[in-house]
């Protein structure tokens, strides 16, 4: 096996790609300064009807979920301790710490009383769902940045240079990298194992969150064991999200995908696909539910192209040979599974929300769309400096010393 | 990671453990929730009731909600689209054609029915609901962040919201009147009446006297006492000569809203017992792979 290792990538910021989502940014920026000038209402189509809107139910429940390759990733890689697939695990923790970065903002904007965040810290409610999300969430915030920082330490350590005034603090900072580093060394494991535990109860908990909406929730979607469903489609998306994101990466910085590593993570989401198809199916026949399935309404359509195009297409191409081999077959079985976690969380918060005195239903305003948006923009604007500071995306060793630029056909 | 002997491990997992347990013996904290045996209820008879919405009236002067005068509360027309309460007024009436008797509509009164075991004070993130001794549900503003899981929760729609507000949203529901019959006072809606169409009393024997009522004029009433058992009981009940879904009254079943959520959640925290034995597990798993490698590293 050639030799990897984690490189800052080099190449110009600015593409029209990028431009084009900077302009995405801003336009999210404008409507949420409104949201914060002229309230919630002004700004989303929420009402008394619908008290939550596309900011709670994709911005933090679909983004959980999509964050999931952080914590599938350090399970394979330092649990199960299979250190072919440590080359995945950086661009996975940031793409987590970057999608719970906005999961937290996400929340902020959608409170009421945003300045008033911290309550949950110190008034605590045991038996509400919401207080265990919002502190497991907050303590995994807290674990993704520490899991964060040996990289931070890898880069800056000997190379601390602050411009002008701040000069005299390059021999402390140093210092402070240098303790931070032998420390976390030390401890790191705590944190991973913490990071696992933390997501499954989080990840499984989002689902609770809607159990207690009761006949308020379409049949089809509401179960008690809503939980393990959401776990389960948690833990198969984690490793289609890192496929999917490896493969931008190389595509956008003129990489070669490593397409082993990947077809082997890609053989890994067939089963954990078939066993979350396994339950949703067992539970729809136990609850009877499938009669729900031979009306033609939004619901009904709605959950058949979740589960058709979201769990047993992207099962049969994860389970294809040829599928798994080719770059192309992987992203598109990805982005499927993907899009089918994506769906089923809007499903489950926004379209099987049916309260008993709905007027209108519920869809998201141009300001909700934005917003939403802007921040997935964001996100990629971010991850793309990320990748040009810190050592994150994996090459091949030598060819990232011999050239500085392109590494473009470098080792074949 | 790596460079890290067996005892280290053990050492630093042992710590951990500990601080996660300790964790434990503090999430205690809950908001109060109180099922008293002599709580107070209501008892709201839709075939008394008039229409007349003094009690809205009432409820707006009661609560210092913007109000316009008495009189204005005699236009009948709004009866023609039903109303839910909201922000801005927290109980309303709503009008229903009577099949039997044309010329005698009923009239529904809506507001918070302060469940036995509300749905809100389980969700709320801060614990800002509580379920007071003398049956009323509350909601407390110094902790409310304003993420509305209470108004997803609930089973009758009932807590609003101030969309309309940017700085402090509060969630508005009625209160049965908390701040009025601490000092003795009937609650607004009950006081002003003018036909007792509500009545306030112990929710025991406000049960008892519905079943009375319904004994005494089986023709007058259907033989249900809607609230009586609904996910659980409500303070507030409700009798009524047609069937209360055509009154548009939720369909429910007879137990708590939270019941199946707060299973699963403490299934899932019993004593911390399940996250720290996953904690455990996950360690063991790491521990084991980890020696694999280094003695497959020896080998070689």
């Amino acid at each position: 096996m050639e030799d990897l290792k984690p490189t800052p990538m080099k190449k110009k910021y600015f593409t029209p790609v990028v431009i084009g989502l900077a302009v995405l940014v801003l336009n999210g920026l404008m409507f949420l300064l409104a949201r914060f000038i002229f309230g919630i209402g002004a700004v989303t189509n929420l009402d008394n009807q619908h008290p939550w809107g596309i900011w709670i139910g994709l911005d933090v429940a679909a983004g959980v979920a999509l964050a999931a390759g952080g914590f599938t990733t350090a399970a394979l890689g330092h649990i199960m301790h299979k250190d072919q697939y440590h080359a995945i695990i950086r661009p996975a923790l940031l793409t987590a710490a970057l999608g719970y970065t906005f999961v937290a903002v996400s929340v902020m904007i959608d409170l009421g009383r945003y300045y008033y965040i911290w309550h949950p810290l110190i008034m605590w409610n045991g038996s509400s769902v919401l207080f265990e999300v919002g502190i497991c969430v907050m303590i995994y915030l807290a674990v993704l940045y520490i899991e964060f920082l040996p990289i931070v330490c890898e880069r800056f350590i000997g190379r601390v240079k602050l411009p002008g005034f701040l000069k005299s603090l390059n021999n402390p900072l140093d210092k402070v990298l240098r303790i931070l580093d032998k420390g976390l060394d030390k401890t790191m494991f705590i944190f991973i194992i913490a990071g696992v535990v933390l997501s499954c109860l989080h990840q499984s908990s989002l689902g609770t969150l809607m159990v207690i909406a009761g006949p308020k929730m379409h049949p089809l979607w509401q179960t008690p064991i809503l939980p393990l469903l959401f776990l389960l489609s948690a833990v198969s998306v984690g490793l289609p999200m890192v496929i999917m994101e490896s493969i931008i990466t190389s595509k956008s910085f003129s990489l070669k995908p490593e397409i082993h590593i990947l077809s082997n993570l890609g053989s890994m989401v067939a089963p954990l696909l078939g066993i979350y198809l396994a339950f949703k199916i067992g539970d729809m026949v136990i609850r009877q539910t499938f009669v729900y399935l031979t009306t033609f309404n939004t619901a009904s359509v709605m959950f058949t192209i979740e589960l058709l195009f979201g769990v047993i297409i992207p099962l049969r191409m994860f389970m294809s040979r040829q599928v798994n081999k080719s770059p192309l077959g992987l992203l598109i079985a990805s982005f499927l599974v993907i899009a089918g976690v994506f769906l089923n969380r809007l499903n489950n918060f926004l379209v099987a929300y049916t309260p008993p005195y709905e007027v209108h239903s519920y869809f998201p305003s141009i300001g909700e769309i934005s917003v939403t948006v802007g921040f997935i923009a964001f996100e990629i604007l971010l991850f793309r400096i990320a990748v040009m500071i810190f050592p994150i995306v994996s090459v091949p060793n030598t060819s990232a010393q011999r050239t500085k630029y392109s590494i473009r056909g470098g080792a074949q | 990671m790596v460079n890290q002997s067996r005892r280290d491990f053990l050492k630093t997992a042992a710590l951990a453990g500990t601080a996660v347990t300790g964790l434990s013996s503090k999430t205690k904290a809950a908001p109060k929730n109180i099922l008293s045996e002599d709580r107070m209820g209501v008892l709201v008879d839709t075939t008394v009731c008039i229409g007349c919405r003094k009690c809205e009236w009432a409820c707006k002067t009661a609560h210092n909600l913007e109000t316009p005068s008495i009189e204005v509360y005699d236009d009948r027309s709004v009866f023609q689209t039903m109303r839910r309460p909201n922000s801005k007024s927290l109980t309303v009436v709503n009008e229903y054609k009577n099949s039997v008797e044309e010329k005698f509509p009923i009239n529904v009164k809506v507001q918070c029915m302060h469940c036995d075991h509300p749905a809100c004070v389980s969700a709320c993130i801060v614990g800002a609901f509580s379920k007071e001794e003398n049956g009323s549900v509350i909601w407390d503003t110094d902790k409310c962040i304003g993420c509305r899981y209470c108004m997803v929760a609930c089973p009758f729609q009932v807590p609003a919201f101030e969309f309309e507000s940017a700085l402090k949203p509060d969630i508005k529901k009625c209160d049965f009147c908390f701040e009025r019959t601490k000092e003795g006072k009937l609650p607004a809606c009950t006081e002003i009446c003018p036909v007792e169409a509500v009545t306030y009393g112990q929710r025991e024997d406000l049960v008892k006297a519905a079943h009375q009522k319904i004994k005494n004029y089986p023709d007058r009433y259907i033989n249900r006492v809607f609230g009586e058992y609904e996910v659980g009981g409500t303070s507030w009940i409700y009798l009524a000569s047609k069937e209360f879904e055509k009154l548009d009254f939720p369909k429910l079943g007879k137990d708590p809203a939270p019941g199946v959520s707060e299973a699963i959640q403490h299934g899932i925290f019993a004593y911390f017992v399940p996250p720290v034995a996953l904690y455990a597990l996950l360690g063991g798993v790491m521990w084991i792979n980890k020696n694999k490698k280094k003695s497959e590293n020896e080998e070689i």
